[in-house]
């Protein structure tokens, strides 16, 4: 089968869906590509670089569009392009399948098979097919520097010959893959990097890509991460003024704050206000990556840049996998590749398209005239479910009355076993002689001595305590001594092996019980 | 000599003991303790052979000195991991001479019984202490050495048996005689019954019966209770070895006799039941030999078991930034101590955290871990408690699971009808990385499917533990 790649028609897109390198891998699956001509050049990839690589460059949109039975590409198709679809065609793009109505039907009627990179589901596994994780690094990064283009000072602190540099402070908003990427480009320009995100459980994820996270002084359970397939989900207006009051609290001493927070299917959340803006200090700079669903800032304006009264500038670019086009090209390619990967099971160049496949399922929007989106939860849970640290403080009053609660219990449960033994003691005084009680009252303040050091005993040291008890149980060779002389020889006989057993044991039990404890040491 | 001073010496000889059983608290008071044992036996031993009542000292203390020489073999040339075999042996040699003094009291107290008044005026020691006892004190004193041979008898076959279980001479699996708990049951309700024959007769028939039922219940009992109970048997025996003293103690009227034996079978008995809540098995079940089977099917087990190579774990290792060590019975098996512990020394060199993970019945005798790992030259500040370790898994590099096997078994907790379910385990599975060192892929010594071996981290490094171990060393730099 053919796979073809057209030119990009929307405006101002470099990107392109195959390069050079991904059409090799992509002929070892067994398939022949095609490229329409011109197709890579923004992006740096001429359509010699194609041909060398043995890709088939054909003039037309129309000649690929006709020629190819798979079609990969990187926006979703516009209007001519959907007209060009055809039956048992597969189409592998972003798509936007939920607010692309017109690009769903054209595909149910056309009977083309449409598989949205966007819809890749969140699991291990399909994280090499994952182009929004790809984009979005590219995004983060380029926001950085997007940013420090238009900030007029360093990142990084420094003390000059020339006076003293203040190092600039980065805080970024939403901690996806494009605000963590964002946040490694700017620590490693050695900015100080502050970080934030309604995910309290990604703190550890920002503290290791070396930024601080802003903890918000509000104690509301928040909606666990791992329930919404990693992304952030909608937060209570209560949890959103006490975030705005942090952010109103911050925002004087940013420059430069980047904004990433998007809400899958929704328009931006509103997380920096114009009084923030107005209270930023001139030449702050803003780099609004979510502008494309109405920016987290108001002000932003999109695919512009605009400059405020007070001197901050808002960019609100949307194109900036698209300003890295070789970079975010290479990528998205590979996303692709793997995705026909796992299309070609067999790698004999067919594409089989196995909707029983997670992946290829959630990703999958119209397939066999029929639109499947959206798709069923997958099978696999995308991260394990944090963990709700069931901890109660108890109040001192609690305590307090559990404490004595216990200490109640313990005195009730000695008093019973002292009533107890005392009255067996007793009914055992009332029938036994006077030289049995003597010995009896040893015998059970041994006992009770006896339980009492055992709980003490380092668990470490039960072994050598067998050994010394087994050593020390041998005191029966008193028995043994006092009884040898009087009597037949039978008693002297018995007595003296036992005497003889006893000095094995006590002498091999204190010997073993040294060994042992010699051998312990403190490091 | 007076017999005022052989009292005296027994009081202190006591208080030896128990400070010497008080000390074993700590490492460091535990090698002073052991001292006060050793002298508080001399003092014993040296009063009663210059008190009252004994005679042939010359006789006993050539019999000490044998016997000494022979237990200081024993004990220097034993293996460490030999330890719970020996103490098993040592067991069944109290319990045996326990049986003796028994029947000693018993031989005695005929003769003085057949004695008219003038000869009894003339007799000395022990047997003049016979004489001078009236009915019912002879009635209760039949009882007493009864209840010391009983014990003993119970203790030496038992000991002899567990001796067998330990050394691998006799099939470690828990096996009954047809009829179970029931032969237990007659053979103990025989001595009740020969128990009220010898305190009416005092005939020498009774005793002989009783002996071979008590050797009979000694046997079956232990025979009864698998391998990995095993913590518990020895220290039980050491507790029964204890009473049977005790008994003794009170037919022969000696003081220290009956607080030394109390003071045994008192420790035996905490010792064996710390053990058991660590199992989370019922006291009771455990010490009549057995416990109930499983509820209902268990879990089936799903996955594979993925195995690894030396290399695999050494870069592992390398990586690593916190390992805990789980050893158990199986390191013991294959003398790996020392091969661990140079790999401890290694990792600790350089600067990675090292720590072992020591379950309570990891083992086959309490404790048994940390005597191995000491003889190897771990130190023991960097040995844990399960308690003290356990909530340290998630944020641990690398768990090391070395030889042990149902103590570190997910199904305890999750499988309701695991044979093992509630025990608390080592829950090294929440470790980012598991490697398991096992010979093979058999289960473990209670036979369960261990299904921490199937997880996804868990990495199979299969080979005898010591030679996998030498194997790994000189790749870890």
């Amino acid at each position: 089968m053919k796979i073809g790649t057209p030119k990009e028609v929307f405006e101002g897109e470099n990107r392109v869906g195959m390069t050079p390198d991904s059409a090799k891998q992509l002929q070892k699956l067994g398939y022949d590509c095609m490229i329409e001509t011109g197709a890579g050049a923004n992006a740096g990839f001429s359509d010699a670089l194609y041909k060398d690589a043995g890709v088939e460059v054909v003039k037309t949109a129309a000649a690929l569009w006709k020629g190819a039975d798979i079609v990969a590409k990187v926006r979703q198709p516009e209007a001519a392009e959907l007209k060009r679809m055809r039956e048992g065609q597969t189409l592998i793009s972003f798509f936007t399948p939920a607010a692309n109505d017109a690009g769903m039907d054209a595909a149910k009627k056309k009977g083309t098979n449409v598989i949205a990179m966007e819809m890749v589901p969140r699991i291990s596994r399909a994280q090499k097919m994952d182009a929004l994780s790809s984009m979005a690094n590219i995004a983060g990064y380029r926001a950085v520097i997007e940013a420090g283009n238009n900030f007029p000072r360093f990142f990084t602190g420094q003390i000059t010959a020339a006076g003293k540099v203040p190092p600039a402070k980065v805080l970024v908003v939403g901690a996806g893959v494009a605000g963590l990427a964002a946040i490694g480009t700017s620590t490693s320009l050695g900015a100080i990097t502050y970080a934030f995100d309604v995910r309290p459980e990604v703190a550890e994820q920002v503290e290791s890509m070396g930024a601080e996270f802003v903890f918000l002084d509000f104690n509301e359970e928040q909606a666990d991460g791992a329930a919404t397939g990693g992304y952030a989900a909608v937060s209570s207006p209560e949890f959103a003024a006490a975030q705005l009051a942090k952010f109103r609290e911050i925002a004087p001493d940013m420059d430069i704050v980047i904004t990433t927070a998007l809400i899958p299917n929704r328009e931006a959340p509103e997380l920096w206000t114009k009084d923030m803006v107005d209270a930023m200090k001139p030449g702050s700079v803003i780099v609004d990556l979510a502008a494309e669903k109405g920016g987290n800032c108001k002000l932003t304006v999109k695919d512009e840049k605009i400059v405020t009264d007070n001197g901050v500038t808002i960019i609100g670019y949307t194109d900036f996998p698209s300003r890295m086009a070789a970079q975010a090209s290479t990528l998205y390619a590979t996303n692709i590749r793997h995705m026909m990967t796992d299309l070609t099971p067999e790698k004999d160049g067919q594409i089989n398209h196995n909707m029983e496949d997670d992946v290829i399922r959630g990703a999958t929007v119209t397939f066999d005239k029929e639109i499947t989106f959206p798709p069923p939860p997958p099978k696999i849970q995308a991260i394990a479910a944090q963990k709700k640290e069931p901890i109660k403080e108890l109040t001192a009053e609690e305590k307090r009355a559990a404490e004595t609660a216990a200490f109640k219990a313990q005195t009730k449960s000695q008093v019973t076993l002292l009533t107890v033994g005392a009255v067996l003691l007793l009914g055992v005084g009332l029938v036994a002689p006077a030289s049995f009680m003597q010995h009896f009252i040893v015998f059970v303040l041994a006992v009770f001595v006896g339980f009492q050091v055992i709980w003490g005993v380092a668990h470490s040291l039960h072994t050598p305590l067998m050994a010394v008890t087994n050593a020390i149980s041998s005191i029966i060779i008193l028995g043994a001594l006092m009884q040898i002389a009087s009597g037949s020889f039978l008693v002297i006989l018995l007595a003296a092996v036992s005497v003889f057993m006893t000095g094995i044991n006590i002498f091999g039990g204190f010997l073993v019980t040294r060994r042992m404890l010699a051998m312990f040491q403190k490091s | 000599m007076e017999f005022g001073f052989t009292t005296a010496a027994y009081v202190v000889a006591a208080v030896l003991f128990i400070l010497s059983l008080g000390g074993l608290s700590g490492q460091e008071s535990a090698k002073r303790a052991v001292w006060y044992g050793i002298v508080g036996m001399a003092l014993a031993v040296a009063a009663t052979l210059v008190g009252p009542g004994s005679g042939y000292w010359l006789l006993s203390v050539l019999m000490i000195i044998g016997g000494g020489a022979i237990g200081y073999q024993l004990a220097t040339k034993v293996q460490m991991t030999q330890m719970p075999e020996l103490v098993a042996a040592m067991h069944s040699l109290v319990g045996l001479a326990a049986v003796f003094v028994g029947l000693i009291a018993h031989i005695e107290l005929g003769r003085v019984l057949a004695m008219d008044d003038a000869q009894k005026k003339a007799l000395e020691g022990f047997a003049a202490l016979l004489a001078k006892k009236d009915g019912v004190e002879i009635g209760i004193l039949r009882v007493e050495l009864f209840l010391g041979i009983f014990i003993g008898a119970i203790t030496f076959t038992g000991s002899v048996i567990a001796y067998g279980k330990l050394a691998g001479k006799v099939d470690s699996a828990a096996t009954k005689l047809p009829g179970g708990h029931m032969l237990n049951a007659a053979a103990a309700g025989l001595s009740l019954i020969t128990l009220i024959w010898y305190v009416n007769t005092g005939g020498v028939l009774p005793l002989a019966l009783m002996t071979l039922a008590a050797l009979f219940i000694g046997y079956h009992l232990i025979m009864g209770i698998g391998g990995a109970d095993m913590p518990v048997v020895v220290s039980m025996l050491n507790s029964y070895s204890g009473w049977a003293a005790a008994a003794i103690g009170f037919s022969l009227g000696n003081d220290l006799l009956i607080v030394v034996g109390a003071l045994v079978g008192s420790s035996g008995a905490i010792l064996s039941y710390i053990m058991c809540k660590a199992m989370n098995r019922s006291f009771i079940s455990v010490i009549l030999g057995g416990f109930g089977g499983p509820a209902g099917e268990q879990m089936a087990v799903e996955g594979e078991q993925v195995a690894i190579d030396t290399d695999g774990v050494a870069s592992a290792l390398n990586e690593a930034d916190s390992v805990i060590i789980i050893p158990g019975y199986g390191m013991a098996v294959a003398q790996a101590q020392a091969a661990v512990a140079e790999l401890v020394r290694k990792l600790r060199a350089q600067g990675k955290t090292v720590r072992f993970a020591i379950h309570p019945v990891a083992g086959r005798l309490p404790g048994h871990m940390n005597v191995l790992l000491a003889e190897a030259k771990v130190p023991y500040d960097i040995v844990m408690e399960m308690d003290e370790i356990n909530e340290d898994f998630p944020s641990t590099d690398v768990a090391i699971v070395i030889g042990s096997n149902d103590i570190v078994n997910p199904a305890a907790q999750d499988d309701p009808n695991s044979p093992i379910a509630g025990m608390p385990v080592l829950e090294c599975w929440k470790a980012k990385q598991v490697f398991v060192s096992k010979r093979g892929q058999g289960t473990g010594y209670s036979g369960i499917e261990n299904p921490l071996f199937y997880k996804e981290n868990t990495r199979m490094y299969y080979g005898d533990a010591k030679e996998s171990l030498n194997k790994l060393l000189p790749m870890i730099d």
